[in-house]
């Protein structure tokens, strides 16, 4: 049984497709990367399954049942969403905004338990804002804000997490990191679904790697299957400097994290 | 909690100072009365003109002050956090303007005149009636901004009926009433605005009970809160007509009275943390100090008759919120 299952999920904007008959599927402790060109879907496919959006047409579901039939809530508890940009309407501090991601898991009155505290805190240390964390948001750099909005998502405790280029204002030690924290979630038995544009990454972290190109799937599986030269002059119009066969490991990171 | 703490005491504050500044406001006006005295007679039920004007003039008009600032205070926090706009005010969405063209409407047709109930229904009705239109108007899935250049439509089309209404005023004494009524005031408020005021205020107030967590996740974008297990539609709806509800009935009895809604939880945000939920109660309760320190202030003033307290509130409003902006031009460079 798959955690998350979409079938035939259709999506226009003012009578302009943008998401054509898409498939997906998510299996519990996996990394699913969703790649692809500008414009090809990919961030649309992603509020779709975080329920901002709505399918026009295509059934999807939580454990073989419908995503209608989940409440709410019990959806926000279920699905984490990281959008592209970490907007912040006022100035709060990081340790507060980064507790928010518990009221999912909380009534109106009620105040967080010891538990969602130590949860919050665990994430905090987690995500390397210990040092920020009374500092208000707008004080932060970019690479620091991205840090906070990832760690929002993670202390929902998510069972799936929608992470839209969470690793793009990041420097390279941040985007190992954060990859680090990502494939550190699945393996507790979580699941993620992370929008990359970064090729390498994409290949060296996530399980598989769904190709989405106009709207459409190109190409679903692993990191061979799918970064072929023919899919990569289809979606990005690129062409590898090495292909499979002129070295036996072309999907090499091109850095390595220092202590 | 550090924060918590500091926001407890900031009601206890708030509390404290509400309760002083109301002691003030049943010793303040033309007369002075002896305030034993005074309860003493109000008690016994016996006759006394101190017991009367305490119980039939200032203490009407001090509740009355106190809720319907109470009310303009948590209507601007309310939707400054639902527009995430610090320069949101409770009129914005057309609750104010409305409420005024609705009371304007009963005063130019001698409504008013005719029976008492006739001007606070049809500021109310005004109220819902403008709210309304600004909701149908920006559309099921508006953005801000476009919520927000439908307030400001609904609010120009609405002044613009009032000027009219003015401008056809059958008799100079018309136009009088309706200009006078337009700046806001507490002098004449008895028992029976009190009572006018009380039904739609309360039931507003009931309304946003249990929504500040809501609004904090507001914080993070219409999307990421949707995403978080918030209704945005209905968040909306239930916000704009209990904001309707309460500015409108404040309006219905006092009339315009500026600035409150627009300066009282910016000046008290930061204190909360920038939180919204945090922001509710401090900005009702600074909500009411204010109006009811301005009304005070307005009794005190020596002039030919009183000052109107809407006036009084602009007066202090509009440099005061000058000096805020300037301060935080100044934080931020």
């Amino acid at each position: 049984m798959n955690l998350l299952h979409g079938e035939s999920l259709a999506v226009s904007r003012q009578g302009r497709p943008i998401l054509t008959a898409v498939d997906i599927s998510l299996n519990r402790g996996e990394m699913l990367g969703l790649i692809g060109p500008n414009g090809a879907g990919k961030s649309t496919l992603l509020r779709l399954l975080a329920g901002v959006i709505e399918a026009d047409e295509g059934r999807l579901s939580l454990e073989d049942k419908p995503i209608g039939a989940i409440t709410r809530h019990e959806r926000a508890r279920r699905i984490a969403y990281l959008p592209q940009l970490s907007e912040i309407a006022w100035p709060m501090s990081v340790e507060r905004l980064v507790a928010l991601g518990r009221v999912p898991h909380l009534d109106p009155w009620q105040h967080p338990s010891p538990r969602d505290r130590a949860i919050i805190e665990r994430v905090i240390v987690q995500t390397d804002l210990q040092p920020f964390r009374q500092r208000a948001f707008n004080t932060l750099s970019g690479g620091e804000q991205a840090r906070v909005a990832l760690a929002r998502a993670l202390v929902t405790e998510p069972d799936i997490l929608l992470a839209d280029e969470p690793v793009s204002a990041l420097d390279p030690a941040h985007q190992l990191d954060v990859m680090t924290l990502l494939s550190e979630h699945c393996q507790s038995g979580q699941s993620v679904i992370v929008v990359l544009h970064d090729l390498s990454l994409a290949a060296h972290y996530c399980h598989r790697l769904q190709l989405l190109h106009q709207g459409g799937t190109l190409a679903v599986g692993n990191a061979e299957a799918v970064l072929t030269p023919e899919n990569l002059e289809m979606a990005y119009a690129i062409a590898m400097n090495q292909t499979p066969e002129e070295t036996q490991s072309p999907f090499r990171l091109p850095w390595r994290r220092l202590s | 909690m550090i924060s918590a703490i500091t926001q407890s005491r900031l009601i206890l504050a708030l509390g404290l100072s509400i309760a002083f500044t109301a002691l003030l406001s049943l010793l303040t006006g033309s007369q002075a009365i002896p305030l034993l005295q005074a309860l003493h007679q109000s008690f016994n039920g016996g006759p006394g003109i101190y017991g009367l004007i305490l119980t039939e003039l200032r203490l009407p008009r001090t509740l009355v002050a106190l809720l319907a600032g109470a009310s303009l205070g948590l209507g601007g926090a309310l939707m400054q956090s639902l527009l995430r706009n610090p320069l949101a005010s409770p009129g914005l969405i057309g609750s104010a303007s409305g409420a005024a063209l609705g009371a304007v409407i009963t005063l130019y047709f001698g409504l008013a005149g005719m029976f008492t109930l006739a001007l606070p229904i049809g500021g109310i009705a005004g109220a819902l009636l403008a709210t309304l239109t600004v909701y149908l108007l920006a559309g099921r899935d508006a953005g801000i901004l476009t919520l927000i250049l439908a307030g400001v439509a609904v609010n120009a089309f609405a002044l613009a009926l009032v000027s009219l209404l003015l401008n056809l005023a059958p008799s100079p004494y018309a136009v009088q009433e309706i200009a006078l009524w337009m700046l806001g005031s507490l002098a004449n408020v008895s028992r029976n605005e009190l009572w006018i005021l009380l039904p739609g205020t309360l039931a507003g107030w009931l309304m946003v009970w249990r929504q500040g967590r809501t609004l904090d996740l507001l914080t993070f974008g219409e999307e990421t809160a949707a995403s978080m297990g918030v209704d945005l539609h209905r968040l909306r709806w239930r916000l704009f007509l209990a904001v309707a509800l309460i500015v409108g009935s404040a309006v219905s009895v006092t009339g315009a009275i500026g600035f409150i809604g627009l300066v009282v939880p910016h000046l008290l945000r930061p204190l909360v943390g920038h939180q919204p939920s945090r922001l509710l109660i401090p900005s009702a309760m600074g909500g009411g100090l204010l109006l009811l320190t301005a009304d005070i202030v307005v009794r005190l003033l020596p002039a030919q008759g009183e000052i109107k307290v809407g006036v009084v509130t602009s007066l202090i409003g509009a440099p005061f919120f000058l000096w805020l902006i300037l301060q935080r031009k100044r934080d931020m460079s």
